[in-house]
């Protein structure tokens, strides 16, 4: 139902790339220019990644932030595993970090960032845990693809990139920090899941 | 009175004869005997025995009726091919009186399933202190020659002297339940690897040899004899090995659950384990068996020890100790000592029957399969494999540790005085 | 993981490294605001308490409320005739109200696992401690607060306590503590040595995966942290040692002793302390000794613990279950 439940390894011999390396370079710079313009200079910016792959663009985005304002954006991440709606569905997952800069989250604006935008869940389950956490004056979502099938009435701020697909595919991210090599693959799932 | 014809059963394990039983002895034991008028049982391949003796038996009446009476105890003990059990003292009240034994050896006679031969209490009220009346139990009708406080040790050593050499008048014996109480306060299971691990509280095989040992000497020091309960370690076997070297008159039994159980299974803290004396170790287990076949331990008794199922459906610590042994003490005998090779069904014979009659000095009970003698038989089907089903049980309570465990042999008849109990595995 | 936490024993390595990564998480939401989560919404534990012990049971019940859980706190002192059936009969009462998951503290060693395996209920049966036996969570936060102090609060994630060294001082015997620990230290990979007098080491315990020592001295200048268990002074009065002066001068911490350990070394105590016999007032005020710290990890270790096994629809899966 969500990207989590990818298999681990789609990028069988019918995966085919859909970004490459320098596709994600060029869509995250061009995210991080529109934050700059729609948050007027992003001088109460906060990035959120969610982990893992989110945690990794986010830092890229930052690094991006930092090079056109000329100052440092605080980035962090927001784990939401537990606040998922599917935890009975499955054994509990392992945690991952939740990091929030130092100056915490009241009155800034707080940018969450995913790899893949898809039933929404992640982001309802996240906007849940950034309740608990703070008061942020505004919440705005960036993702690297959304590739549709929304189930929830949620929709992404900066989009790298729009993947109509069907229910049957996979798509799968790589970031070299994780996996090795920069890459969004686009796949068929395995019959008989 | 009727005939009954055995006809083919190999007695005590040997070549195939034919037993006639005319009323209540034993006519004739040879081959191809006349059937006329008798009813023939079908014995071919059975493997015939005197009727067991059962030197330690928990009848639990009066007193504690919800978990056996003598009725049901007796029932249990026929359909496990015994025609006769002790009946030990600790009930409530304790058979400290001649009124107490007269009456449980009454209901026994009454019931007619198998004799029942009461032993007295060493001490009033098993507390250890004063002497019960010992030679008024004797003279009673129940004719009591056991006496002991089991359940409880008689642990001061000037009782214990005085009750070893009172007995002596009327050629009673003290059967001893060896256990040091200081040693054994808030002892839940043998002191080992197991209980280290478990945290329950330690029973030290100490705790029982040290007053065996106290005891053999005393007794060797007052002349008398001493009957060692439920024997239960390797230390204890030397103990009683070296006392018989001496000529001390010493005698010892082991129950059938600490010749097959250890205390690994304690670590299901199910309390249908839980016994005094504790399980012990497969070392102790061995030392046991070996010991009952060189004659060191003289007797099988089953320590059958009913208690109701909400006494064992409990944490460890609040349950009591005992299992039921009764109908399953033949097959566990067979499972550890015969099919092992350590035993034949001669020496099972001594073991179980002729033995624990004698020491108990039951009249008519343990003699040899031939002419002449009491018709107290029991017949086994030794090729039988089943598994153990507590439901089936004549015993009011079902607390077996061998609940769907297979068990070689079954108790098929059993005859007291002539008179069937049991036929075909079903009671009478 | 198994679906009960009963014995310190029946975690493999990984679900302890697992308990210890997500208690680091756990720990992470005391630091918040709102120091809530909504994970076990809808759960409700009982907190089935025969024996005394406010700590644990605040320790739980804390950990349950942070979780979202419904608790009901049941508090049966045991009566002498009838604690089996009070067991039992409780057990099942809690169960028909629909309880997904039983805390147990008891008096008897066993009686969670009898809990657990009798048939009785249904839930998950979770082990505050029974008689001499076991008190898993106990271990597992120590385990935590060592893997903090001695690898460091990053550092230490998805490590565990290979090659250290661990010495275990005072009632062995009638310690689940004790017991615990030798269990999941050993796991852990840590070398354990107990220190006892020898009235107070249980005979068997040659099978424990562990060293025993009677002389505390010279294992002092050799280990990574020292743990003084509780001694009662009731057990003077059964002969396990002569007096309490004597037992505090051969086996208490003091603070020459605590001289004699390495600079890094810890103290830890499970608390209650028993100040004046196991430990002096000056050790157990200096900032190498963890009791209070260990009180704070212990509701992280207990929300982590509550949070694998009851947060899924199955208990967490760790690798060495998989293959």
């Amino acid at each position: 139902m969500d990207k989590h439940d990818i298999p681990a390894h789609p990028q069988a011999a019918d995966a085919r790339p859909v970004l490459e390396g320098p596709d994600i370079a060029r869509v995250l710079t061009r995210i991080a220019h529109e934050i700059v313009e729609r948050a007027k200079g992003a001088d109460d910016v906060v990035l959120l990644g969610i982990p893992t792959r989110g945690v990794f663009l986010a830092q890229r985005l930052a690094a991006k932030l930092e090079q056109i304002t000329d100052r440092k954006i605080p980035v962090g991440s927001l784990d939401i595993t537990m606040y998922r709606d599917d935890l009975r569905m499955h054994p509990p997952r392992a945690l991952a970090r939740t990091d929030i800069p130092g100056d915490g989250l009241d009155g800034k604006l707080v940018v969450l960032v995913d790899d893949v935008l898809f039933s929404g869940r992640t982001i309802r389950a996240a906007l849940d845990a950034l309740n608990d956490i703070g008061r942020p004056r505004a919440v705005q979502l960036a993702v690297l693809v959304d590739r549709g099938h929304r189930e929830l009435p949620i929709r992404a701020d900066y989009v790298g990139k729009n993947l109509p697909t069907s229910l049957r595919e996979t798509v799968k991210v790589q970031l070299a920090e994780e996996d090795g090599r920069d890459t969004v693959l686009l796949g068929a799932k395995p019959a008989a899941q | 009175m009727s005939k009954i014809l055995i006809r083919g059963a190999k007695v005590l394990g040997g070549e195939p004869q034919d037993v006639l039983i005319d009323g209540e002895t034993i006519a004739e034991v040879g081959t191809d005997l006349g059937a006329e008028g008798a009813e023939v049982v079908e014995a071919a391949g059975k493997v015939l025995l005197p009727g067991l003796v059962d030197l330690h038996t928990h009848l639990r009446e009066p007193g504690r009726e919800d978990s056996e009476t003598v009725l049901t105890g007796t029932r249990a003990a026929a359909s496990g091919g015994y025609t006769a059990v002790f009946a030990m003292a600790n009930t409530f009240p304790v058979a400290d009186t001649a009124g107490v034994v007269e009456q449980v050896y009454r209901l026994g006679r009454e019931h007619g399933y198998c004799d029942v031969q009461p032993i007295g209490a060493v001490t009033v009220g098993l507390e250890g202190r004063k002497l019960a009346e010992l030679g008024a139990m004797h003279e009673s009708a129940a004719g009591v020659t056991v006496f002991s406080d089991d359940g409880k040790c008689v642990d001061d050593a000037v009782i214990m002297r005085r009750a070893l050499e009172y007995v002596k008048a009327f050629g009673g014996v003290v059967a001893q339940h060896a256990q040091e109480p200081r040693l054994t306060e808030g002892a839940q299971m043998n002191e080992g690897v197991v209980s280290a691990e478990l945290g329950l509280g330690g029973w030290p095989a100490v705790a029982e040899e040290s007053v065996i040992a106290r005891d053999v000497l005393l007794a060797e020091h007052v002349g008398s004899r001493v009957h060692i309960c439920h024997l239960s370690t390797a230390g204890s076997v030397e103990i009683v090995r070296w006392a018989k070297s001496r000529g001390i008159q010493v005698t010892a039994e082991v129950t059938p659950h600490h010749l097959l159980l250890t205390d690994e299974l304690v670590r299901t803290y199910n309390p249908v384990y839980k016994v005094n004396p504790p399980l012990r170790t497969e070392r102790d287990v061995l030392a046991l068996r070996e010991a009952l076949a060189d004659g060191t331990i003289d007797i099988v008794a089953t320590d059958h020890a009913p208690h109701p199922h909400e006494d064992k459906d409990c944490e460890w610590a609040a349950a009591a100790m005992g299992m039921v042994g009764l109908e399953t003490a033949l097959s566990v005998v067979q499972e550890t000592m015969v099919d092992t090779g350590l035993l034949d069904w001669a020496g099972v014979a001594d073991r179980m029957s002729v033995k624990p009659a004698r020491i108990g000095q039951a009249a008519g009970h343990g003699r040899p399969v031939s002419a002449g003698e009491p018709a107290n038989l029991t017949l086994v089907d030794t090729e039988y494999r089943g598994r153990v089903d507590p439901a089936g049980f004549a015993s009011r309570s079902r607390n077996t540790p061998y609940e769907g465990r297979e068990l070689p042999g079954r108790v098929t008849h059993t005859w007291l005085r002539g008179k069937a109990t049991l036929v075909d595995g079903k009671l009478t | 993981m198994q679906r009960h936490l009963i014995s310190a024993a029946d975690l493999t390595r990984d679900d302890a490294v697992l308990i210890l990564d997500t208690a680091e998480e756990m720990a992470r939401v005391a630091d918040r605001p709102i120091k809530k989560l909504p994970t076990l919404r809808g759960r409700t534990i009982v907190n089935l308490f025969f024996e005394d012990s406010t700590r644990t049971r605040i320790s739980f019940e804390a950990a349950e409320k942070r979780l979202s859980a419904d608790v009901i706190n049941f508090t049966a002192k045991g009566s002498s005739v009838s604690k089996g059936e009070s067991l039992k009969d409780t057990a099942q009462t809690l169960e028909a109200m629909g309880v997904d998951a039983v805390v147990i503290r008891h008096g008897a060693s066993g009686a969670p696992y009898r809990l657990a395996n009798s048939g009785w209920v249904d839930a998950a049966v979770i082990n505050a401690g029974d008689g001499t036996h076991q008190h898993p969570t106990q271990a597992l936060l120590d385990a935590f607060t060592m893997r903090r102090r001695l690898i460091g609060r990053d550092a230490g994630l998805g490590q565990d306590l290979s090659g250290k060294r661990i010495t275990v001082v005072g009632d062995v015997l009638h310690s689940r503590v004790a017991r615990s620990n030798v269990d999941l230290l050993h796991t852990l990979g840590a070398e354990v040595t107990l220190v006892a007098p020898p009235t107070l080491v249980p005979v068997g315990v040659e099978s424990w995966p562990c060293a025993v020592s009677y002389d505390l001295d010279s294992t002092l200048p050799k280990c990574d942290a020292v743990m003084m268990l509780r001694v009662q002074r009731e057990r003077m009065n059964a002969a396990f040692f002569p007096t309490e002066r004597e037992y505090s001068r051969r086996y208490g911490l003091d603070g020459d002793r605590m001289a004699k350990l390495p600079e890094h070394a810890i103290v830890m105590h499970p608390g209650p302390m028993v100040r004046g016999m196991e430990i002096t007032a000056e050790v157990a005020d200096s900032d190498r000794c963890t009791a209070i710290e260990q009180v704070a990890n212990g509701v992280s270790i207990r929300m982590a613990v509550l949070y694998l096994l009851l947060g899924g629809n199955e208990p967490a899966q760790t690798r060495t279950e998989e293959k």
